[in-house]
């Protein structure tokens, strides 16, 4: 059966030459990092080459870079790190209500320990307004935390305007890039921001490795104890086979970003002008323009997103939904409803998320296949009897 | 796999799927923020189910009972009808996810509430007749 993969918001292959890069570090180059000799240099030296090709491709200096877990650790230690490093001067945290939930739910928590933490709203194309930044700042607010591309709808948030804002006011400021490193430019300074949260595995990078940006000078506690890895910033033996491999995607992406983002929005128009005239009453979530290149989020009228991604999994597409009935929480996408989408639209979204190895050929097979499986289910649903059902 | 092979066989190829003309009762349950709404239609000949069809939005797992529990009912009589339960829809799919529970629990309440909607347009003392007898046998 033909594969196609339209998931890669949710992870990618590795790489070819990422995993090439790699496997050295788990056989010869075995060595701990922290050891003295021979062998624990080798595995430092190519830690810190990791960690200054990381560096390079966000416009950081190396010391700024702390390896974690991946995107989540990156999250956690971002705000649990700043919160409780500056629980003396403040206890008011600012961020949106379309986050990740590895920033929604660290928020979450944080309240139950004493902290208050305002989420901002979104307008419907899913974008946080300076100015409501600017509004909800407090004399005792310590951190924002704004993430550059949301996962579901790919909206791009206008993270420049509120990194000024943070820095006049001085406040510390946030961001989750997990999305949007190696798909759109992202630099440090002309982003003002303090911090910033990367994954690997969203750039063609091994799972379990991520790093977090943390700009000199800023205090953060670290999420547990032991050893004094990373700059006493994250105790652990470091995962050296996968940070080389997200070294080397940080590089990878950095050669090819600009082609790849051309390609990625040509294969996305396609699909969106495709969608928008094989199947009726379909509707686009997020912004029409300030978006990720290669994430698009459909709405279907009248059908439910998990019974359309079964369909489509039968033929042999992969792609996500905001369906309630996949998160197994009864609730649709919280980004979805954040934006003002009605809540049977966002029950009927589906997210195609596009990577290097999609073709013409992909798209075209998609497009194919999905307007009878839409006209099956509306023909089973009660909601689209009025319009166009056949029966 | 989420769901069993029979779920799979349901959702694939659902069972009376459509509008009925004239039915003797219908049922409507669910709320679209939830996900999952059914719409199930009967027809009765002398107390019994002789035909049931449904439309519903949901996931798998709706569409499967509520293609299972359309399935079940025709030629049940009214009062063997009620008593099946969402626990015999799932049963009957070979089980179904935790989290997708709700699904059989829609479909038996779709169930009733065509059935409960039948009494009320046909008038109960019918029924309840009926009911008394099967009591006393």
């Amino acid at each position: 059966m033909r594969r196609v993969y339209l998931d890669n918001n949710a992870t990618t292959p590795v790489h070819p030459l990422v995993l090439e890069a790699m496997i050295p570090f788990f056989k010869e180059t075995f060595g701990n990092a922290s050891s003295v000799h021979y062998f624990g240099q080798q595995a430092k030296k190519a830690l810190e080459e990791s960690r200054e090709k990381v560096a390079a491709f966000i416009g950081a200096k190396a010391g700024e870079i702390v390896f974690t877990s991946g995107g989540t650790e990156s999250d956690n230690l971002a705000i649990k790190g700043v919160a409780y490093a500056n629980r003396a001067k403040g206890r008011h945290i600012i961020t949106s209500s379309i986050e990740h939930h590895a920033v929604l739910n660290v928020c979450k928590q944080l309240e139950k320990k004493g902290f208050e933490v305002t989420y901002l709203p979104v307008n419907r194309y899913g974008e946080v307004s300076p100015e409501s930044v600017e509004d909800a700042i407090r004399p005792d607010t310590i951190l924002i935390t704004v993430m550059h591309a949301n996962n579901e709808v790919g909206t791009l948030q206008p993270i420049d305007a509120i990194g000024k804002i943070a820095k006049a006011r001085q406040i510390l400021f946030h961001t989750d890039a997990v999305q949007s490193v190696g798909k759109v430019p992202v630099n440090v300074d002309s982003f003002n921001v303090d911090l910033l949260s990367l994954s690997s595995h969203k750039i063609y990078g091994p799972k379990g490795v991520g790093a977090l940006y943390v700009r000199r000078g800023t205090r953060i506690l670290p999420l547990f104890q032991g050893g004094h890895h990373e700059r006493r910033r994250r105790a652990g033996t470091e995962n050296v086979p996968g940070v080389v491999g997200l070294g080397r995607a940080c590089e990878l992406a950095a050669e090819n970003m600009d082609e790849e983002a051309g390609k990625l929005l040509a294969l996305m128009d396609r699909l969106q002008s495709g969608l928008e005239r094989k199947v009726e009453d379909v509707l686009l979530n997020g912004h029409p323009t300030k978006r990720l290149p290669n994430t698009l989020n459909m709405s279907f009228a009248g059908v439910e997103g998990e019974s359309l991604l079964l369909n489509l999994d039968m033929e042999g597409i992969a792609v996500s939904t905001g369906s309630a009935c996949t998160s197994g929480t009864l609730e649709p996408s919280h980004v979805l409803s954040a934006m003002g989408v009605d809540p049977q639209l966002a029950q009927g979204s589906l997210r195609f998320s596009l990577g290097r190895e999609n073709t013409e050929e992909d798209i075209d097979y998609v497009l194919a296949v999905i307007s009878d499986i839409v006209k099956r289910l509306r023909a089973i649903s009660p909601f689209y009897k009025s319009s166009s059902s056949p029966s | 796999m989420l769901y069993s092979e029979k779920v799979m066989e349901h959702f694939r190829n659902p069972r009376n799927v459509g509008q009925m003309e004239n039915p003797d009762g219908i049922g409507h349950v669910g709320n679209p923020i939830c996900g999952d709404i059914m719409e199930l239609y009967i027809k009765v000949e002398d107390g019994k189910i002789v035909d049931a069809r449904f439309q519903t939005f949901g996931c798998g797992a709706a569409i499967a009972t509520s293609s299972m529990v359309t399935e079940m009912v025709k030629g049940k009589d009214i009062e063997e009808a009620l008593r099946i339960s969402n626990k015999a829809v799932a049963e009957a799919l070979d089980g179904l996810p935790p989290v997708k529970m709700h699904c059989s629990v829609l479909a038996e309440q779709a169930l009733k509430s065509a059935i409960e909607d039948y009494l009320k347009k046909s008038g109960r003392a019918k029924t309840k007749e009926e009911t008394e007898v099967d009591d006393d046998g």
